[in-house]
Order: structure tokens, then C-alpha cells, then sequence
């Protein structure tokens, strides 16, 4: 029996909680997220919910909660969609090879030099700002990533006995990519999953603080802080709460992301 | 292929990116909704009038004339003029950029700064206290968003202490110290997820050299524990810690769009922010295409280094 890595229990837990809160906001939160009572007005954690409220009397904790989902829903559908282009892209380049590889390759570099806000500005000026230009933009940073890490795990599937074997049986590039490469380089893409929506809510987060991510009154984090800033020297709790939720997330997944490396690759887990 | 033939092949190629990039910025321009000559003009403008600026802003000509005339005028300098300003867009960034480049080289020192002794410690001895604080740094660091600890360094350095200037540029001309002071607490809340990043790299590197035959030998010829770290395990490992270096260029520049937002910094984020809420079409063109000029500038400069600090590359392959 494997010992489960210190990080990737905590990673796990964080990450649990993360999902869990975010799920059970659909449900239930202590208070309606986006309902205001002025009489809460900038009320302190204690006077108002355990996390006080913000500007229009709304229970910060409810709106943590509910950010949350706003957060992850765009983190993961951005990683999902990023990462299935850029895993799709990878492992045909690395069953190709040739011409095709190369073109991937630059395509990769174009790709990188646009960094999700450099991206969601260009797109915001044909979209406008919510939650699709979000998407799109986080999206696109996340195939050159999943580009290289798919490719790179590939080329080395395929330098493998049993894929020559496979070949020799007769099987195609498409047939040997769906029934041997993919299973056996899912571990490394599944690591990558959690690191990429670690970042994916970091960029979602700074995406709505600057007023380009989901519009409001739809909760989320990046937006919580902008609103606090406005009222920082008058309120400083509402600084904390999004903060520590936006930074607890990124590195819960973080961790989760390492644990799994370690847990499934431990030639390069860290020397430690 | 020698190494300077092997190096203008990689500028052709990333030259080639440029234009790829330049092409692509410039059609999703193209398609974005909202008539430059309109927007300039308002929407009580006469047809008649609006076509006379369009032609005058040469809006009228076939688009591939268009995109070439724009890729001249970057090469000579003259990128048009602002829909909302007015001013040449040139003279705007250029302007911009007096802010920009300061803080971003003031974060990437900083960092630095803060990981090269960081990472070296924590990989001197794995496993020590030392280690640990790098480790519960970088994961932190990694994971806190820049903008964020803007927000608290105006809290609790700014607002608290009386220290810093919480936001506002005051300019170069009049006082330097004043201007200087201005960027210090911005680059920190920069160069704090970048150091984060670059401890974990250097960490990570500097243990695989510890582990080097030429280590040992330098150690075995009695050089002491920390020359031998600093003069021949260090220097060794600086290669992927200059890649990542390079690697973090497009995080640094979205970066700075953050902070500079929260510290009402007027540089080029700032000015690619509000061209996006001005709809200054022309603006954000020029300044997306500049970050990635800088971006591949970047890379390319990060490729000559790596001869720089590994004479191997220079006579292999």
C-alpha cells in the first residue's frame, strides 16, 4: 500500500471543500448572495454574517461561497476546452511528426506570447467583457500549455516496444493514440488538469477585478476585490475574505496537482 | 551549422511568429464592431462627414493594403493616431512605457533578489528549516494573486504605516526619489509571485547540480562547502532558471496590467485597459502587438543566453 503524499491529502481537502462550497452554493448559502440590505451596510465580520458586508449590505459569506462556483465554473470549462484542443494538437504532433509537428510547435509560440488578459483585451474588444471572453481567453492560454506537456509524454509512448508491436499489427496512428497513448499519458494530464484550473482561477480572478470577466450581479471574487478596494480605508475586512478564498483555491489545486505527480511518478517527485 | 547561423534561423522563425501574431491581431480588430470614424466623430455625425475622415484615416482602402501600410508603420514609427487622444499612438506608449519598463525591471530585480538566496539556501541542505520556509513560500507565492497583495500593501504599509503612496505616478521630470517611491510597493506585489516561482526553479536545479561529478571533484580538491555551492554548483544550474525567467515574461506583462490598475499607475496596462473601455480600436492594436514584440524579444534573448552560460550549446549541434 502506497503512502498518500502530505500534499496531496491537503491539496485533496482544500480542493474538496473548494468544489464542495461551490456546489452547495447552488442549494443553499446562509444568506441570498446577491440580495441587499442596506442596513448591513460595510458592517464588520460579527455585526453582519460571520464575514460581515460589503457596500450594499450583501453577506460577504454568501458571496464567497458563490463566487466560488462563478470561479471554478470558468476555470474548469476554460481548462477543459484548452486542454482538449492543446492535448488533441499534442498527440497528433506526436504521431505525425514532421511538417505537422513543426507547425504545431509555432502555432504554440504565437499561442503563448498572448497571456489570458493581454487575450481577454483583444477580445473584449469584439465580445465586450463576461463570462464568455473569460472563457475564451483563460481557454487559449491553456493549449499551448497542454500542447508541450501532452506532446513531450507522447513522443516518449510512442518510443515504447508494445507501440511497435502495435504496428506491426497493423493498427493506425489514430487507433494507437486512442487505445495506448492517451490511457497511458492521462496521469500526467490529469496533474496538469488541477495545476491549469489553479491558474485558470487566478486569471478569472483578475480578469473580473479589472471589469472584463462576468458581469454583475453575478458573485465573483476578482469583482469583490475591486469593490473593496473603493472602500478599503473604510472597510478593510472586505479586502481578506476574497483574497484568502481566491489564494486557498489556487493553492489547494496546486497541491493536488504535485500529490498526483508524486503518487503516480515518483522518479520525478522532488528531491525532498 | 555554427551557432550564429543556428541563432538567425531562430530570429527568422520567431520573426515569422511576429508576423503570424501581427496578422492575427489585426483581423480580430478588423472584426471588432464600431466604426473608428463614427466612434471619433459621435453618432449625431453627417454621412458625408464620416466618410471624409474614413478616407482620410485611409479606413476606405482594401484591407491587405491596410494591414500593410500598419506593418510600415511600426517599422518606421508612425502607428496613427488616437481615436480618443488624439496624440500619435507612438508618442502615447512611448510615454506609457517610462512607467512600465521601470516597474517590471524593479519586480524582475526584486525577485531575483529575493529567490537566487532563497533557492540556493533550501537546496543546500533539503529537508532543513531553510527548505521548509522555501517551500511554504514559493507554494504561496505561486498561489496569492498579484493584485491581491497590492490590496494589502495598501492596507497595512500604505494606509497603515504612512510609507508609500497608496496609487498616482507624480512623473520622472520633477522628483526622482518621489517617482522612484511610487513603483516600490507596485513592484513588490509583482515580483512576489514571480520570486515564488523562480525559488521553486532554482531550488529544483541547484540540487540536480549538487548531485554533478565536477562537484564532487571540486569538493574532494578541498574547496569549502559554500565555495564550492557558489562558484561551480550555482553558476551551473542558472539554466532553467533563466528559461523560466523567460517563460514568466507574458505573466509579468498581465501582471502589470493588475497592478498597475490598482495602483492607478498611468503605464502601458493601464493605457491598454482604458483604450478597451474608450474603444480606441487603434490603441489596443499597437499595444497587444508591442507585448508580443516584447514577448518574443524576450525568447530570443533568452535562447542567446543559454550560449552564454552553457558553452556546450555553442559547439554542439
Amino acid at each position: 500500500m502506497k503512502r498518500i503524499p502530505l500534499n496531496l491529502w491537503l491539496g485533496g481537502a482544500i480542493s474538496l471543500l473548494l468544489v464542495g462550497s461551490a456546489i452547495l452554493s447552488r442549494f443553499w448559502t446562509p444568506h441570498d448572495p446577491v440580495k441587499m440590505n442596506i442596513l448591513n451596510r460595510l458592517k464588520g465580520p460579527g455585526d453582519a454574517g460571520i464575514l460581515g458586508a460589503d457596500q450594499i449590505g450583501r453577506d460577504v459569506f454568501s458571496l464567497i461561497m458563490a463566487g466560488g462556483w462563478t470561479s471554478l465554473g470558468i476555470a474548469v470549462t476554460a481548462t477543459v476546452i484548452g486542454g482538449s484542443i492543446g492535448t488533441l494538437i499534442g498527440v497528433s504532433a506526436a504521431a505525425r511528426r514532421g511538417l505537422f509537428e513543426k507547425a504545431t510547435g509555432w502555432i504554440n509560440s504565437v499561442l503563448f506570447a498572448f497571456p489570458p488578459i493581454l487575450s481577454a483585451i483583444l477580445l473584449g474588444a469584439l465580445l465586450g467583457p463576461g463570462g464568455m471572453t473569460s472563457i475564451i481567453a483563460i481557454g487559449v492560454f491553456m493549449i499551448p500549455v497542454f500542447a508541450r506537456v501532452s506532446r513531450g509524454a507522447a513522443l516518449q509512448i510512442w518510443s515504447r516496444d508494445y507501440i511497435k508491436a502495435a504496428r506491426m499489427a497493423g493498427k493506425g496512428q489514430a487507433l494507437i493514440t486512442i487505445e495506448h497513448v492517451l490511457p497511458n499519458i492521462s496521469a500526467q494530464l490529469l496533474v496538469q488538469f488541477a495545476i491549469q484550473t489553479g491558474l485558470g482561477i487566478l486569471a478569472e480572478a483578475g480578469l473580473s477585478f479589472l471589469g472584463m470577466g462576468i458581469a454583475p450581479p453575478t458573485p465573483s471574487w476578482g469583482r469583490m476585490l475591486a469593490d473593496a478596494q473603493t472602500y478599503i480605508s473604510s472597510a478593510p475586512h472586505l479586502v481578506m475574505a476574497p483574497g484568502i478564498a481566491i489564494a486557498l483555491a489556487v493553492l489547494g489545486l496546486n497541491l493536488l496537482g504535485d500529490g498526483l505527480r508524486d503518487l503516480t511518478d515518483p522518479r520525478r517527485k522532488q528531491a525532498s | 551549422m555554427n551557432a550564429a547561423s543556428k541563432y538567425m534561423r531562430r530570429a527568422a522563425g520567431y520573426l515569422f511568429v511576429l508576423l503570424v501574431t501581427s496578422f492575427l491581431i489585426f483581423v480580430l480588430i478588423e472584426a471588432a464592431p464600431g466604426d473608428p470614424a463614427e466612434i471619433m466623430l459621435g453618432t449625431s455625425a453627417q454621412p458625408d462627414t464620416v466618410a471624409a475622415l474614413r478616407a482620410e484615416l485611409g479606413l476606405d482602402r482594401p484591407m491587405m493594403v491596410r494591414y500593410a501600410s500598419w506593418l510600415g508603420g511600426v517599422i518606421t514609427g508612425d502607428l496613427g493616431n488616437s481615436y480618443t487622444y488624439g496624440t500619435p499612438v507612438a508618442e502615447l506608449i512611448g510615454d506609457r512605457l517610462a512607467v512600465t519598463v521601470p516597474l517590471t525591471l524593479l519586480a524582475t530585480l526584486l525577485a531575483i533578489g529575493i529567490s537566487l538566496p532563497l533557492g540556493v539556501w533550501a537546496a543546500a541542505r533539503p529537508g532543513a528549516v531553510t527548505d521548509g520556509v522555501a517551500t511554504i513560500f514559493s507554494q504561496f507565492g505561486i498561489a496569492v494573486p498579484n493584485f491581491w497583495i497590492g490590496l494589502l500593501l495598501i492596507l497595512f504599509v500604505s494606509l497603515g504605516l504612512g510609507w508609500f503612496p497608496a496609487g498616482g505616478f507624480p512623473g520622472w521630470g520633477d522628483d526622482f526619489g518621489k517617482a522612484f517611491s511610487a513603483l516600490i510597493l507596485p513592484a513588490i506585489s509583482l515580483a512576489i509571485p514571480q520570486a515564488a516561482v523562480l525559488t521553486r526553479v532554482t531550488r529544483a536545479a541547484v540540487i540536480e547540480v549538487t548531485h554533478e561529478d565536477f562537484v564532487r571533484t571540486a569538493r574532494a580538491k578541498g574547496l569549502g562547502r559554500n565555495r564550492a555551492l557558489w562558484l561551480h554548483t550555482v553558476p551551473n544550474a542558472m539554466l532553467p532558471v533563466v528559461t523560466m525567467l523567460g517563460l514568466q515574461i507574458p505573466f509579468l506583462i498581465s501582471g502589470a496590467v493588475l497592478v498597475e490598475n490598482v495602483f492607478t499607475l498611468p503605464g502601458i496596462g493601464t493605457l491598454a485597459y482604458q483604450a478597451l473601455s474608450q474603444r480606441d480600436l487603434i490603441v489596443i492594436q499597437n499595444v497587444v502587438l508591442m507585448f508580443a514584440i516584447i514577448v518574443i524579444i524576450v525568447n530570443l534573448i533568452v535562447d542567446g543566453l543559454y550560449a552564454v552560460l552553457d558553452p556546450r550549446l555553442r559547439t554542439h549541434k
